[in-house]
């Protein structure tokens, strides 16, 4: 009997915690209308802080949905020119140095891009998380004066680069502020943090992510987007590989 | 008196046969085995030290803390000046600049397309200045199987099973893509001038041996090296010298917090070599010690069952008036004299099989494919002037041991229970 009349006291305790935040699923969805559109044009530098240098590199990225993408390197010299397109899991490189365009695969897609904290894998990723990861909200925290939610996703895909992900939600913008990204072992393999949250049209979005590899020495790279366009028009033939030419 | 032991030996088979057998057996297990693994064990540092380590090499610290990840971003700036001031601080050794690089190769169609590509394992060293060496030292000619040594930039020798396995021929263009010391991508079209195989599954199927001057452009590395190798122009590595000059290098910069200041490394303590050195050095001596000790202990049985057998012998001479001490001093001219013919015998059959296999070697390229560890695939004993008399003093001093032991039963015989013993 006495069983009976603690659980009676303790259920409206568990009801109420269970009330304390919204559906993790609604926020995701939510999440991803803000960071995905139908299309994006990007203009962005990457500021990649070596341990002997900082170089910036800047680039034209156009995408569409999840499965299209188009990158133009238009500097330092070095790499200006260096074209990426990427259509549902295949990634070709042209070089203007050598007039070659060669695909990537396998193990080269976790290589860093340019010397970045960044893998081709990272930057081929677009899919949205509401289709990669179960989610749940594990408690909330301030950062930078700003109230969120801390949200754990874990993989319910096996394709995925990061079988888990822990992120910090801004609870009115409802865009990420920080994210930890792990290995399937458990290990921390990544961390970012999205600042100067501007509003582009309708939607809040990140200005400055900082990609921190926590396997390698430094301080990360700075993804700093210059100008983005959601929704805009992007003529098909960007997305062919007759383009990397061009 | 030499000439008289010798008859009695001679004519007493029974008295030398077993002993100059096992000793003959002891000392020529002693230097076959020693040869041999001398020059395995050499021939695999000596290919570590001429492909990876030099007999010294300097690098930056932040490169040498991570140096199986081949950090060319860590790699040293300013290396001519370095290489230039190791010259003049250091004239014993040739010191030459090497850059290691990792990588994509990609072979394209006659549409250009990728048909096929591979990881490659990139080695840049000095191959147009031919006063530097590197060629031979790297053993290219032999390790060539097609073509020739590049000649002119953009030129590059690559895996032989890299080649085969996408059916590419003398002429035609890969590309390389990678990193360069900045961090940028780049990408580079060479030519094949040839193809080789070194017997190691990763360097052929994916190595890409290019000059240093196409390495230093490709991968933005101007006035920089990865690593400097000296390697001492005796040709032989010596520990103890290595060490001075690696003491005498690194105290520079000792309380240097630049974590891109050079230091250097001696062979023994820059790879896994240096168990295997100690391995080398110790064995001879281990192996020595332990057949004395078993040769002892087995001669000296020897020598009880002889001393029961000429138990008569010894008691009649003792009869006659010999003394023990001299009965007991005979013995061990006995043994000296078996010890020397089992030991002359025992060292000129170990010397042979030394010196065959020093020529002929053990070809073991069948076990090791598919292997990724840097060894060579004939293994060859080698002949070193100490094998003279590492198997033919522990042979001698087993046989003295061994009699001296049983000898010792000699003075323990009674004059007095002679008669008695020999029933006269």
């Amino acid at each position: 009997m006495k069983k009976y009349i603690l659980l009676l006291l303790i259920l409206p305790a568990l009801l109420f915690a269970e009330s304390k935040y919204p559906d993790a699923k609604t926020i995701i969805q939510k999440v991803d209308a803000n960071m995905t559109s139908k299309t994006q044009i990007v203009k962005s530098s990457m500021v990649i802080h070596n341990r002997r240098n900082v170089r910036t590199v800047t680039s034209i990225s156009y995408t569409e949905g999840s499965h299209k993408s188009f990158s133009e390197y238009l500097s330092p010299e070095m790499e200006k020119g260096t074209k990426m397109l990427k259509l549902d899991d295949r990634l070709w490189i042209y070089s203007p140095s050598t007039d070659r365009t060669i695909q990537l695969s396998g193990h080269m897609l976790k290589q860093s891009v340019m010397g970045s904290d960044l893998s081709y894998e990272d930057m081929m990723e677009d899919r949205k998380l509401i289709d990669l990861y179960d989610a749940k909200i594990t408690g909330d925290d301030t950062l930078g004066g700003r109230k969120t939610w801390i949200m754990e996703l874990n993989a319910k895909v096996s394709d995925v680069s990061y079988e888990k992900r822990k992120m910090w939600i801004d609870v009115e913008r409802l865009i990420p502020l920080k994210e930890e990204l792990y290995a399937k072992s458990g290990q921390l393999l990544k961390k970012t943090i999205m600042s100067d949250v501007a509003k582009f049209g309708g939607r809040w979005y990140p200005k400055k992510i900082n990609y921190k590899d926590m396997l390698k020495d430094g301080e990360g790279t700075d993804f700093i987007i210059s100008d983005i366009k959601f929704d805009a028009d992007i003529p098909d033939y960007i997305f062919s590989k007759a383009s990397l030419k061009k | 008196m030499i000439n008289f032991i010798f008859k009695a030996i001679w004519r007493d088979k029974n008295r030398s046969l077993l002993p100059i057998m096992v000793i003959t057996i002891g000392v020529f297990l002693t230097i076959a085995l020693s040869g041999y693994m001398r020059g395995v064990m050499g021939d695999m540092i000596d290919q570590t030290a001429r492909f990876n380590t030099g007999h010294v090499k300097v690098m930056t610290k932040a490169y040498a803390k991570d140096k199986d990840q081949i950090p060319n971003d860590l790699a040293i700036l300013g290396s001519d000046e370095l290489t230039q001031s190791l010259e003049k601080q250091y004239p014993d050794y040739q010191w030459v600049e090497r850059i290691r690089f990792g990588g994509l190769v990609d072979a394209p169609d006659a549409q250009g397309e990728s048909k096929g590509q591979g990881a490659s394992y990139g080695m840049a060293f000095e191959i147009f200045d031919k006063s530097s060496g590197e060629v031979e030292r790297m053993n290219i000619p032999s390790a060539i199987v097609t073509g020739r040594v590049p000649q002119k930039a953009k030129e590059a020798l690559i895996g032989d099973a890299f080649a085969k396995k996408l059916k590419l021929k003398i002429g035609d263009i890969i590309t390389y893509m990678g990193t360069t010391m900045n961090g940028s991508m780049t990408f580079e079209n060479f030519t094949i001038s040839g193809t080789v195989r070194f017997g190691v599954e990763a360097m052929d199927n994916g190595a890409v041996i290019i000059d240093i001057s196409d390495a230093r452009r490709m991968l933005d590395m101007t006035d920089a090296a990865g690593e400097i190798l000296g390697f001492s122009k005796d040709g032989v590595y010596f520990d103890d010298k290595a060490e001075k000059t690696e003491t005498s290098f690194n105290a520079k910069y000792t309380n240097s917090k630049d974590e891109f200041a050079p230091v250097m490394y001696r062979l023994k303590d820059g790879s896994d070599m240096g168990a295997y050195l100690d391995y080398v050095d110790s064995f001879a001596s281990m192996f020595v010690i332990i057949f004395v000790i078993i040769m002892s202990v087995v001669l000296w049985n020897t020598g009880l069952i002889a001393g029961l057998r000429r138990y008569q012998e010894f008691g009649i001479r003792l009869a006659l008036g010999e003394s023990k001490g001299h009965i007991y001093r005979t013995l061990m001219a006995e043994a000296m004299l078996v010890g020397i013919i089992g030991s002359v015998i025992g060292s000129a059959l170990g010397i042979s099989l030394v010196l065959f296999l020093q020529v002929h070697g053990i070809n073991i390229g069948n076990l090791i494919s598919g292997g990724t560890m840097m060894m060579p695939s004939v293994l060859r004993a080698k002949f070193t002037p100490d094998l003279l008399y590492i198997g033919f003093i522990p042979g001698l001093a087993a046989m003295v041991i061994g009699n001296m032991l049983s000898g010792i039963a000699i003075y323990k015989r009674e004059t007095a229970t002679l008669f008695k013993e020999l029933e006269v």
